[in-house]
């Protein structure tokens, strides 16, 4: 048998256990994003696959190429429609474990079994008409082919059918009297009544009337049509025989690793036809190069999926912002006017470090990315504010955890700490955090209000939220490199207390 | 089966709106009078008056085909209301015995639609009746056509058939359906058969001379099982029910247009019989193609003036062959609107395939007619008057085509004579050129008297009358325009009044 265990890791033995979702999800909208990844999916539970990070640099090479060669039109609906038919089969099969009457419960074994081999056929079809880079692809293949030329699987296909064109010769004529007397007989090439009865009224025919057929839905089976059952099996029993023969040969008739491919190439299809329509939009995404070198890090025209999702059919254009990180480099220090897209740019950061780990397509131009071991946020929240002295003192309790469990290869988001202390208290607290982070050596971004953190070593970088020249009121959302340069503060704090120009012009009314 | 009654080739639908133009002409031609002495007080040929006489015809093949069919229905009025009444039976039974399509499932659905089907089966028998003891009376291609189609399509044999058919759906052997396995072992494509007229085809089966039978009976009480056994059948009946119920569905159908067609006959002879009792002469016009500039008659009166006073009016000669604009000056109250609505009033009543109030009336069918009136009632201030004027006649600038015609009384005269007359003439001249008719009543000396001293041969001068002793005749005569309109005999007349008491106080 061909070597092929997952289209998700190659030699990388998946984790057994499935983990829950990572603490820094809510900060980084993260979850936002995975709940509108598997929203469509819900079936494949497909949640786990984005929580857990692979540990081999390798595995995310190993998935780049799997979405790279699935990338493309012919091959997603090739695999759409193989899904498709796999989803059907198993809504069969656990209809037949609900179901009661045996015959009615073998039919729909049969059905499940005949739409399985279809799915598994027409994929090894649509699959050897194309050639595959990826090692993942073409280990599938190789698998498939053997599988289907298996004697075990040809089996299951001939009975399957040959018993389904037996059952479908069967027509029976049925006769129901108004007193509960229903006679069952096999048919003798009776003609279709209504068709009569439209004929003579066709004369009648004045242009549009209502259809006054009804879509019926009748599948199931009442216990009436399981005694007229009974009663066509006495009248056709050979074709019932056949089928009860197929049931009892074929149990288990679905392959382990088929099923586990269906389930697991839905990570990739579910993410690409995620951020399809964003791409149709004209937003950049890109496979990154991967480094375990710190200072060595970039992005061109990066962007927080989620917002761009939220924005995706509003005008609002998406703003896209860089980031690099070289040399000596470490920390990027975000200053700047409150909704200038601060959190934003800190959110980007994170979520392309967390996809480029995950082995996806990040929201980008271009990018190189650390590979991390552990990634820690720590974000401000507004509606913690009801106890200062006690949310300080968890402030400092979590910052804490994250110096005691990080290395110096993990990542730091920091968000908007301490801002609810007095300035003297936060940049005393602040700067003693920085001290530890630098000396910890670890990358990362901090959002703050305090220029004078932009400027603390040669580690930190000063990044700031702009505003257009021309009119002060009005917001980029751009991120640039520069220097802090105090007036964000000022501006900041009057925007809380919302006296900007813009702001004051909202509230007094002409 | 089509009843074609209103047109040669398709049946008659009311307009969901009426065309643009039509609140104003109603207003304008008191169109609510003619409406109402069509529909008596019935609310329904009220309806079907408004929309036919609103949506004029511009297709004088079908305004004649209207005119014979309307002219065998003055001819016999009593066979007329006779076959009106057979959809007026129809509806009336279906509302008194509730036989709507019922249920909404197939069974529920069959049921009804077999009651309603024997209902209609009675009525299309009388249709058929009045076909065969009346039809020789009509002349009309409309009404020939009619009676030869009920005469074919409702035969014996087709009244066989379809009371065959209905006695056979009741089902009293039982329900045959043919059923194939499906998937899951559960039935699918459940078909209808025929039905057997007697049970002992099933003897001879249980007999052995035929292939077997097996059978079960539902105990009475299992609810269940009989709410079972109605499912599969609604299954079979499905299809079946469908038909029935949409036959029923078209036969009704057929009524209503026979109704609906109909109706617009027993508006006209219903007006025609209003008018007979005011001694007012109606006549059918002849008609001709756009473009050809005909309009003559004798006896053309206002038959709205005439229903509303009860009483004969005047009526007017015009010889207006060969006109693209008619220009109406002269003495206030001298009949010039009563003059330009019987103009009005004929073409609207023409075009929808009515007799016009004349003794003798010929027209071109025009593409479109519209009313521009000064709206006396406005209480706005001058300019914003003279404003929604130019605003309403700008609208029907955008619905106007060649070969429209236009009625305008004492329009843009809310500002000066002079910039009043100026518009005025930029219009009709703007008209003329797009080969627009125009009927223009007019108290503007400086417009008509502009359009008099080109002395082109497209344009006719009509001028109210006075006699020497400043009495009207309501009479309207070729003539030149006069400076003035006479407004000093009105302001003679109301103030002699005070004068005359003045004097008696004295």
């Amino acid at each position: 048998m061909a070597n092929f265990q997952s289209i998700l890791f190659d030699d990388e033995i998946a984790p057994a256990q499935s983990v829950g979702q990572p603490a820094f999800f809510g900060d980084l909208n993260l979850d936002q994003v995975v709940d509108a990844i598997t929203a469509p999916k819900q079936d494949y539970e497909l949640k786990p696959f984005f929580y857990q990070l692979p540990q081999r640099l390798e595995t995310i090479f190993y998935r780049h190429e799997v979405m790279r060669d699935l990338d493309n039109e012919a091959m997603m609906t090739a695999i759409h429609d193989f899904a498709e038919q796999m989803v059907i089969a198993r809504r069969y099969l656990r209809l037949v474990e609900k179901l009661y009457d045996p015959h009615h419960k073998r039919g729909w074994f049969l059905e499940a079994a005949l739409v399985y081999c279809q799915a598994v056929l027409t994929l090894q079809q649509r699959l050897d008409a194309v050639s595959f880079t990826a090692r993942g692809w073409q280990a599938f293949i190789e698998y498939l082919r053997e599988y289907v030329a298996s004697i075990q699987f040809q089996t299951l296909l001939n009975e399957a059918r040959s018993v389904r064109q037996s059952l479908d010769e069967v027509s029976y004529c049925l006769t129901l009297h108004n007193n509960g007397t229903v006679r069952v007989r096999r048919h003798e090439d009776e003609s279709d009544y209504s068709v009569d009865v439209t004929q003579t009224f066709a004369r009648f025919q004045q242009g549009a009337v209502k259809d006054y057929r009804l879509n019926l839905q009748y599948s199931g089976m009442n216990h009436i049509e399981a005694q007229i059952l009974e009663l066509v099996v006495r009248l056709f029993p050979h074709p019932f025989a056949e089928l009860e023969r197929f049931c009892q040969q074929h149990p288990d008739f679905m392959d382990e690793r088929i099923e586990t491919f269906d389930r697991e190439v839905q990570f990739y299809v579910a993410y690409l036809q995620f951020i399809a329509d964003m791409r149709q939009k004209g937003l950049p995404f890109c496979y990154p190069e991967m480094t375990q070198q710190r200072g060595d890090s970039f992005v061109e025209q990066g962007f927080d999926l989620a917002l761009a999702y939220q924005l995706l059919y509003r005008s609002t254009p998406t703003v896209c912002n860089d980031f690099f990180l070289q040399g000596d480099e470490r920390v990027l220090v975000v200053t700047g006017p409150n909704q200038g897209g601060k959190t934003t740019f800190a959110r980007m950061f994170g979520q392309v470090h967390y996809l480029a780990r995950l082995g996806c397509l990040l929201p980008g131009r271009r990018a190189r990315l650390f590979f991390f071991d552990q990634l820690f946020t720590h974000f401000e929240r507004e509606e913690d504010m009801r106890n200062l002295r006690g949310k300080l003192h968890d402030d400092l309790l979590r910052i804490h955890e994250i110096l005691t469990q990080a290395t110096p290869n993990s990542l730091i988001i920091l968000n908007e700490i301490f801002a609810s202390t007095t300035l003297k208290d936060a940049l005393f607290l602040s700067q003693e955090i920085m001290r530890r982070v630098s000396e910890l050596d670890l990358q990362g971004v901090w959002v703050t209000f305090m220029d004078e953190l932009a400027t603390y070593n040669e580690k930190t970088v000063s990044m700031l939220s702009t505003v257009d020249a021309d009119n002060p009121a009005e917001r980029t959302f751009r991120i640039l490199r520069r220097p802090a340069d105090g007036l964000a503060y000022a501006l900041s704090l009057a925007e809380k207390h919302r006296l900007t120009y813009q702001q004051i012009q909202e509230r007094i009314q002409p | 089966m089509k009843v074609f009654l209103m047109f040669p080739d398709r049946d008659l639908t009311l307009p969901k709106d009426p065309p643009p133009q039509a609140e104003a002409l109603v207003q304008d031609l008191a169109l609510e009078v003619l409406f109402a002495a069509m529909a008596q007080g019935d609310r329904f040929l009220l309806n079907v008056a408004q929309g036919v006489v609103l949506s004029s015809q511009a297709d004088v093949a079908v305004l004649r085909y209207r005119q014979e069919i309307l002219q065998d229905c003055l001819d016999n009025p009593t066979v007329l209301r006779e076959l009106y009444s057979i959809p007026i039976q129809a509806l009336e039974n279906k509302q008194k015995h509730w036989l709507g399509v019922f249920g909404r499932q197939p069974s529920g659905i069959l049921d009804s639609s077999i009651r309603l089907l024997d209902m209609y089966v009675v009525l299309l028998r009388q249709l058929r009746r009045i076909a065969d003891t009346y039809a020789e009376r009509f002349q009309s291609a409309g009404f020939r056509r009619f009676f030869a189609m009920i005469q074919k399509e409702l035969d014996d044999a087709c009244f066989e058939e379809m009371t065959g058919h209905l006695k056979t759906l009741k089902f009293r052997n039982g329900v045959p359906i043919r059923v194939w396995l499906g998937r899951g072992n559960e039935g699918r494509d459940y078909m209808l058969c025929k039905p057997t007229q007697s049970n002992w085809e099933w003897v001879e089966r249980a007999l052995g001379k035929r292939s077997p039978v097996y059978s079960f009976t539902i105990p009475t009480r299992d609810d269940h099982g009989f709410r079972a056994m109605r499912e599969i059948r609604d299954r079979g009946v499905n299809l079946v029910a469908n038909a029935v119920a949409q036959a029923a569905d078209h036969v009704e159908s057929f009524l209503n247009i026979l109704r609906l067609e109909l109706a617009f006959y027993l508006g006209c002879l219903n007006l025609s019989e209003r008018l007979a009792a005011l001694q007012q002469p109606i006549c059918l016009p002849e008609l001709s193609e756009a473009g050809t500039r005909q309009r003559h008659g004798e006896g053309l009166y206002d038959a709205c003036l005439a229903l509303t006073t009860r009483a004969a009016v005047v009526g007017n000669a015009l010889q207006a062959d060969g006109k693209d604009l008619v220009l109406i000056t002269g003495a206030n109250q001298g009949g010039k609107s009563t003059f330009l609505r019987s103009v009005g009033l004929a073409q609207v009543m023409a075009q929808c395939g009515m007799f016009v109030p004349a003794r003798r009336y010929a027209t071109s069918v025009c593409s479109g007619i519209f009313t521009h009136y000064r709206r006396e009632e406005d209480t706005t201030m001058r300019s914003g008057k003279f404003d929604e004027e130019l605003s309403r006649m700008s609208q029907i600038v955008d619905w106007l085509h060649p070969n429209g015609l236009v009625l305008f009384n004492e329009s843009f005269a809310a500002t000066n004579e002079r910039e009043g007359s100026e518009i005025g003439r930029q219009i009709i001249q703007a008209l003329l050129d797009r080969h627009i008719e125009v009927f223009f009543v007019t108290h503007q000396y400086e417009l008509a008297s502009g359009f008099w001293r080109r002395g082109w041969p497209n344009v006719l001068f009509l001028r109210a009358e006075r006699q020497e002793d400043g009495s009207r005749t309501f009479l309207l005569q070729e003539g030149e325009p006069l400076p003035t309109s006479f407004g000093e005999d009105m302001y003679a007349r109301v103030f002699a009044a005070d004068q005359s008491a003045l004097s008696e106080e004295r």
